[in-house]
């Protein structure tokens, strides 16, 4: 008896220093802070980061392996000629603050979004819909003015959720949603507060609050780790640091893939990039696996396309752009430019852009071509290489999920025109069978392979450090999300 | 001395004027669009176009200016563009961090520094003189995002006394002062070791003064000629480096702030930067020259008190 009030003494110590707050609460650390917490307006990854499947929910949403699966539409119909979808929503679900998610919600929030003055970054996602009918509470029917294979999909974005119109005022500052869990406090600059919802309409998180910080530094973020300050890392931005956090039992590292095409851009309109034969010989120019081992310490899987490797749909066109140093050189011979030439290589901020930038470089000079290396801030890059397309290379990731469509928009920053292209993808956006997509989704792969339009350079990983009793994150960021309604303490 | 005082105002009203009209123009000709940058790559032109008109920015510069300084004026910075919050608010919060941890760090500088300069400055030539000058020398060359990461690695990763970073609120003083230790350590060391080197130097000037010797002649020790004469006036080099040394670290800590993730002003302007949001780079920008300026009006002010000849001259 004695020596049970003694264990059970201690355990309450225990308890009260570290592990009853510990075990149903987490720190999350991204490394950027959202600028505001509006999912529908301003293209800031950050603000999905925190919210997307916490505390905003679509129709549909990705899991953790980039699937569509049900959301707030419960199960939904597709008329034979592809162009109506009647989605039935989940039963009793509520907004945070208490008002009731319904037809009505989803008819406004899909109206706004593509609206005349909608600010909503992804406004081409919703550019087929023509109708959004409200049936009962319960039943909504989107009608698209022409099929689009992409439609479930598009839904599931967190540039898509359903939002409610008594608090879109103030959705910036104070996010309203259906999610399982409920916006708490910000203070900008340091953290952001996120508590369950008691309410939630589906399967209750296990964990009780949640605290998000946003550490850019390497360092800081090393430290912060190390030190215990937070309890997982989404996207830890010193990958030199990674073999110590697997050596420690404390920790677990997760390498997982994301949606970002590491690519190195090619002003397809400029010259001399406007002879597909230069544009091949940068291909073969360029080792993949320095770059991937220089720049991000072997995180990162190369590439031979446009196209996710994880997709099932991928095809392997590595062989198109073997590394081959003397092929180059005998190609820019061909193209007349035995002697090279040289060209500008504008740099945004990210680490794979900035040192994959010098590896790169150094790269073509072995072929003969010099580089002009400028480092950009963002909002310079998109102003003058995305905007002005005032470049002739940059590096930069698509981190957009399923974004081989920007090659069919001649407007886009690398020029690239090619209407045989454009056909394929009109016939696969007017089609929803599973195997001519994948036949065509093929074939795109191939053609951009084959016109060398870029060089196809890696696809970047993402790497989450975190306690090792933690479990239930996604190692794979499918959309840029930390979800954590399957997260908790281990037992 | 009001006289002196008005004089000093009217041309700190002056300086205003003028650094409005320069911070203005230059954060507006930085090249990138706030409006594009928020939206991203796949945005439409309508879009942005409807998102520039939402922020008002297809309005003319001049009228855009007249509208900044004169909600200034009244006390209204305007709305951030990107965190959809008052200026004056995030200001508000922000400045409760850079403030309390530039005091702070300010104070440990000066506890060390007055007396290891004064103890440095009566032992001359000594062991103790040396010592104190070959650390100051250390001092002054470490950076002190450098020493900040020691500081971290051996108080909150090794001996876990403290966290490595981010800032709990003034809800507990006593944690907050906790988080800021640690920063105000790492931005109070140059400055301690620069003003220790300013006043050991400034006495020693000041030692060798000829009512210095009328002192010492009428009977007074070195030391005490040291504490009742010396002292008093080579404080005016001494209040120049400080008050200097306090706008620096108000507006200068931005590399301190990153390193323990503080969420501070300086934080607040490089962020602001980065995401093009205009009008808060450019109200932050001018609130610590306002309080630059207002440090140096203040610290003009000490000076005629500490030296009534420059009273005069005014």
């Amino acid at each position: 008896m004695h020596h049970f009030k003694r264990l059970a003494a201690s355990t309450a110590v225990v308890l009260c220093a570290s592990g009853a707050l510990a075990q149903d609460s987490i720190t999350v650390a991204i490394q950027l802070e959202p600028p505001n917490l509006d999912p529908t307006s301003g293209a800031a990854q950050a603000i999905d980061s925190v919210l997307y499947a916490n505390v905003f929910e679509g129709l549909t949403r990705f899991d953790a392996d980039g699937a569509i699966i049900r959301g707030l539409a419960q199960s939904w119909d597709i008329s034979e000629d592809g162009l109506t979808y009647t989605f039935n929503l989940a039963a009793g679900v509520t907004f945070h603050d208490g008002t009731t998610m319904d037809a009505e919600d989803v008819k406004f929030s899909l109206d706004r979004a593509r609206a005349e003055d909608s600010t909503n970054a992804q406004k081409a996602l919703f550019a087929d819909i023509a109708e959004v009918t409200v049936i009962d509470p319960l039943i909504v029917q989107v009608t698209l003015s022409q099929p689009n294979g992409m439609f479930l999909f598009n839904m599931a974005w967190g540039d898509a959720v359903i939002v409610a119109p008594e608090s879109i005022d103030t959705i910036a500052t104070n996010p309203v949603g259906t999610g399982p869990f409920t916006f708490a406090d910000w203070v900008q600059g340091d953290r952001l507060e996120l508590t369950r919802n008691e309410n939630y309409w589906g399967a209750a998180p296990a964990l009780e609050s949640a605290t998000f910080r946003f550490i850019s530094d390497p360092t800081a973020a090393f430290a912060a780790m190390m030190a215990e300050d937070v309890d997982v890392f989404v996207g830890f931005p010193a990958p030199e640091n990674l073999p110590q956090f697997e050596a420690d039992p404390r920790f677990q590292v997760l390498n997982g893939n994301t949606e970002g095409e590491t690519i190195l851009a090619m002003n397809n309109k400029v010259a001399p990039f406007d002879n597909p034969l230069v544009r091949r010989a940068v291909t073969h120019a360029i080792d993949r696996q320095a770059i991937i081992d220089g720049a991000m310490f072997g995180q990162g899987t190369p590439i031979g396309t446009h196209f996710a490797p994880h997709n099932p749909d991928y095809v392997d066109l590595l062989a198109n752009s073997q590394f081959d140093p003397a092929l180059s050189r005998s190609l820019l011979a061909e193209a007349g430019l035995a002697d090279g030439f040289t060209t500008t290589l504008k740099l945004p901020p990210p680490s794979y852009a900035r040192r994959g930038g010098e590896i790169i470089a150094s790269q073509l000079r072995e072929v003969g071509i010099e580089t002009e290396i400028t480092n950009l801030e963002w909002a310079q890059w998109i102003e003058e290489v995305f905007t002005n397309k005032d470049f002739g290379l940059s590096i930069v990731s698509h981190t957009e999920p399923m974004d081989i469509n920007i090659y069919a928009n001649p407007d886009y920053y690398f020029q690239y025109d090619n209407a045989d292209f454009r056909a394929v993808l009109d016939e696969l956006n007017a089609t929803t069978d599973p195997a001519g997509r994948s036949a065509l989704l093929a074939q795109a792969q191939t053609i951009i392979s084959e016109d060398y339009v870029n060089a196809y350079l890696f696809q970047l990983g993402v790497a989450t450090v975190a306690r090792a009793e933690i479990t239930g994150l996604w190692v794979n960021q499918p959309t840029a999300a930390v979800d954590l309604t399957g997260v908790s303490w281990g037992n | 001395m009001i006289r002196f005082a008005l004089g000093r105002l009217a041309s700190l009203t002056a300086s205003l004027i003028v650094a409005s009209i320069v911070i203005f123009a230059v954060v507006e000709v930085i090249p990138g669009d706030p409006a594009a940058f928020m939206l991203g790559v796949n945005a439409r032109p309508d879009t942005i176009a409807a998102l520039r008109a939402e922020m008002g920015l297809d309005e003319p510069l001049v009228s855009r200016y007249a509208a900044w300084v004169g909600g200034m004026v009244q006390g209204n910075f305007g709305v951030s563009w990107t965190y959809k919050t008052p200026v004056a608010t995030l200001i508000a919060d922000r400045i409760w961090v850079s403030l309390p941890l530039a005091i702070y760090a300010l104070t440990l500088s000066t506890l060390v520094a007055f007396p290891a300069g004064i103890y440095a400055a009566s032992r001359r030539g000594g062991a103790g003189d040396t010592a104190i000058m070959g650390a100051t020398q250390l001092g002054v060359a470490i950076p002190n995002f450098w020493f900040a990461m020691i500081l971290v690695l051996i108080f909150a990763i090794n001996l876990r006394w403290f966290s490595a970073g981010g800032f709990p609120g003034w809800a507990d003083p006593w944690a907050a002062l906790k988080a800021l230790t640690l920063p105000a350590i790492a931005l109070a060391l140059p400055q301690a070791a620069i003003l220790a080197r300013v006043m050991r130097s400034s006495l020693l000037d000041m030692l060798g003064e000829d009512f210095i010797r009328t002192a010492r002649a009428k009977g007074l020790t070195r030391r005490q000629a040291l504490w009742r004469h010396a002292l008093r006036n080579a404080l005016i080099p001494v209040l120049t480096i400080i008050g200097l040394q306090f706008s620096f670290l108000l507006a200068g800590a931005i590399i301190i702030e990153q390193v323990f993730f503080l969420p501070g002003l300086g934080r607040l302007i490089f962020q602001a930067i980065s995401a093009r949001d205009l009008i808060v780079v450019e109200s932050v920008v001018m609130l610590l020259v306002f309080t630059v300026i207002m440090v140096n009006f203040i610290v003009d002010l000490t000076y005629a008190a500490v030296d009534p000849r420059l009273r005069a001259r005014a």
